[in-house]
């Protein structure tokens, strides 16, 4: 059974053109998805359009449908404000690119992480308190306490992106969106952060669609990838089937680059052929 | 010896750099409390005793500072420190009417505006400018037309010059705002737009918003004061520091007091208010508070 089923979407800027052109793909409960393309290519797009959040002026057409066990079956594509919101942290929710950003720079950390848990668990006082400390220690923050009384400028950018992890999580969504989360951060971040979102959204049984432009990210964390080009599917499979025999030529471009990076790595490594 | 002191000293030296931007914020605030402060108590003993009965003009007049009238008193022999305490009223209500008048009226329709579908937002935006080109002092004087001059009536044209001001400012700042990503991201776990208003966009826009208000305060006692030098504010006999100022201006040779006193309250009071706007932003912003 498919949780996410998109199926001829189209998204179309004001001025009429084309962000998004014939988009199909679909996403079992409990699968990992991953949307792969360079900036521009419409992957963040696609996000937006499935939590019903396009910037005003454009338009979606097409299927967007989440199955999702005991919520039903809903179609996004034109679907009203007040279902959305119903979907929205429950059914599924994004973690986004850049941390500091997606976290409201006047609220201590306590209070966003508890406002879904209030709104959509209806948690109060001492529970909702102990659900804030739980939801920060599931994503491994030391000292929960101290986190929860920090603003985000106060705690590093992998605390942040854990925090807006936590905040995702909290509710505990079938589909978890989780857009670039890594590329904002350092690269020794980075792989801990991945390490903690592949964990959790196994321990958690959640469906995982993983945007990013790395290649090699992705088919760390995913098992179907799909490779976007300006709006354009121009590829898409098993991440085995894409990274061993890439048909379409961007595809290749991209396994290329990522080989060319990994080989690189391993020249440096090997202990007679590395000039360092 | 000195050397081995100045070296251990260091850490401590470091330790107090951090604090003077702190310590001199909230210096400003402290000094304009005080000054705010002080007409705040003048305004409120006035309302229970006034050395006189600002309308007994029994005194002689334009006496110099003395007993019993500690200020001296004016052209009709009336106490001048009298009217100065009934103006500190006037003039602390003509800040706080227009400040909320205009904060009211400018912040809601400075969000709606905000939220605004595009050409809805261009008219609302043309009809802003068309009243922010509008003279307040025309304003005053087509309410005070309308109806009698009287302090509501210069609130009035005061605050609905200043609605305008505020509300293009708010404009601007709730775009900023719903420009952000942490609205797409609370909006993704399902906070409908009026709470996102409430948790999100009101508390920042509101450390630019209340800085300004503050200025805004000030600006409203002097344009309070203009118009009551104009004539367009409270009438006699209320007295107002801009009137004082308009009626002792004649004799400022003779009794100069009575030009200086009103000068220097509306000038103390401008500046405290402007101080407490300095200060008042590092409290309602924590990005600016020093880290912990």
């Amino acid at each position: 059974m498919s949780l996410l089923e998109v199926s001829g979407l189209r998204v179309r800027s004001g001025d009429g053109r084309d962000l998004i052109s014939d988009l199909s793909f679909t996403v079992d409960a409990g699968g990992r998805f991953g949307l792969i393309g360079e900036s521009g290519s419409g992957k963040s797009l696609t996000a937006l359009t499935i939590m019903g959040l396009l910037p005003p002026g454009m338009t979606a057409s097409g299927s967007v449908a989440l199955d999702v066990p005991g919520m039903g079956r809903t179609e996004i594509v034109g679907a009203g404000e007040r279902l959305l919101n119903r979907l929205r942290g429950r059914a599924v929710s994004v973690v986004f690119q850049e941390p500091l950003t997606a976290l409201d720079p006047l609220m201590r950390i306590g209070h966003q992480v508890a406002g879904p848990l209030r709104r959509i668990q209806g948690l109060r006082g001492r529970a909702l308190r102990e659900a804030v400390t739980a939801a920060l220690e599931e994503v491994r923050l030391a000292e929960p306490g101290r986190i929860a009384k920090a603003y985000p400028h106060e705690i590093s950018g992998g605390q942040r992106q854990r925090v807006a992890i936590a905040m995702a999580l909290a509710c505990r969504p079938a589909l978890l969106i989780a857009d670039e989360p890594t590329t904002a951060l350092d690269v020794t971040v980075q792989a801990e952060v991945l390490a903690l979102l592949d964990g959790l959204v196994s321990a958690h049984s959640m469906a995982l669609l993983f945007i990013s432009h790395d290649l090699a990210v992705v088919s760390g964390i995913t098992d179907h990838v799909l490779i976007l080009k300006d709006g354009v599917a121009v590829e898409s499979g098993a991440v085995l089937d894409v990274v061993n025999g890439p048909r379409h030529p961007y595809a290749r471009e991209l396994v290329e680059s990522a080989r060319e990076l990994d080989a690189a790595l391993d020249r440096l490594n090997a202990p007679d052929g590395g000039t360092r | 010896m000195s050397v081995e002191q100045a070296v251990v000293g260091a850490p401590e030296e470091d330790g107090a750099k951090t604090t003077p931007r702190h310590v001199s914020r909230s210096v400003t605030l402290t000094i304009g409390c005080v000054l705010v402060g002080v007409i705040v108590i003048v305004a409120v003993v006035s309302l229970f005793w006034v050395p006189f009965a600002p309308e007994d003009t029994s005194g002689r007049r334009l006496m110099p500072p003395g007993l019993p009238h500690l200020l001296g008193t004016d052209k009709l022999g009336r106490d001048l420190l009298t009217q100065l305490m009934i103006g500190a009223r006037i003039a602390l209500a003509a800040g706080a009417g227009s400040v909320l008048l205009g904060g009211v009226i400018g912040i809601s329709a400075g969000l709606a505006a905000g939220f605004a579908t595009r050409w809805l937002d261009d008219v609302v935006s043309a009809l802003l400018d068309i009243l922010i080109a509008f003279p307040t002092l025309l304003l005053a004087m087509l309410v005070a037309a309308t109806q009698a001059a009287s302090l509501t009536s210069a609130i009035v044209a005061i605050g609905l010059a200043m609605s305008a001001i505020v509300a293009r400012l708010t404009r601007v700042l709730v775009k900023r705002v719903l420009a952000q990503d942490f609205i797409t991201a609370s909006r993704t776990s399902g906070t409908s737009w009026p709470r996102v208003v409430i948790e999100h966009v009101l508390p920042n826009i509101w450390p630019t918003l209340s800085v300004n208000l503050a200025l805004q305060f000030g600006l409203a006692v002097l344009a309070e004061a203009s118009l009551s030098y104009l004539g367009l504010g409270a009438p006699p006999p209320n007295a107002s520091w801009g009137r004082m100022l308009q009626e002792a201006q004649a004799s400022v040779f003779i009794a100069p007091v009575g030009v200086i006193a009103p000068g220097v309250l509306i000038v103390v009071l401008v500046i405290g208010v402007n101080l407490i706007a300095d200060g008042f932003r590092d409290v309602a912003d924590p990005t600016r508070r020093r880290r912990r």
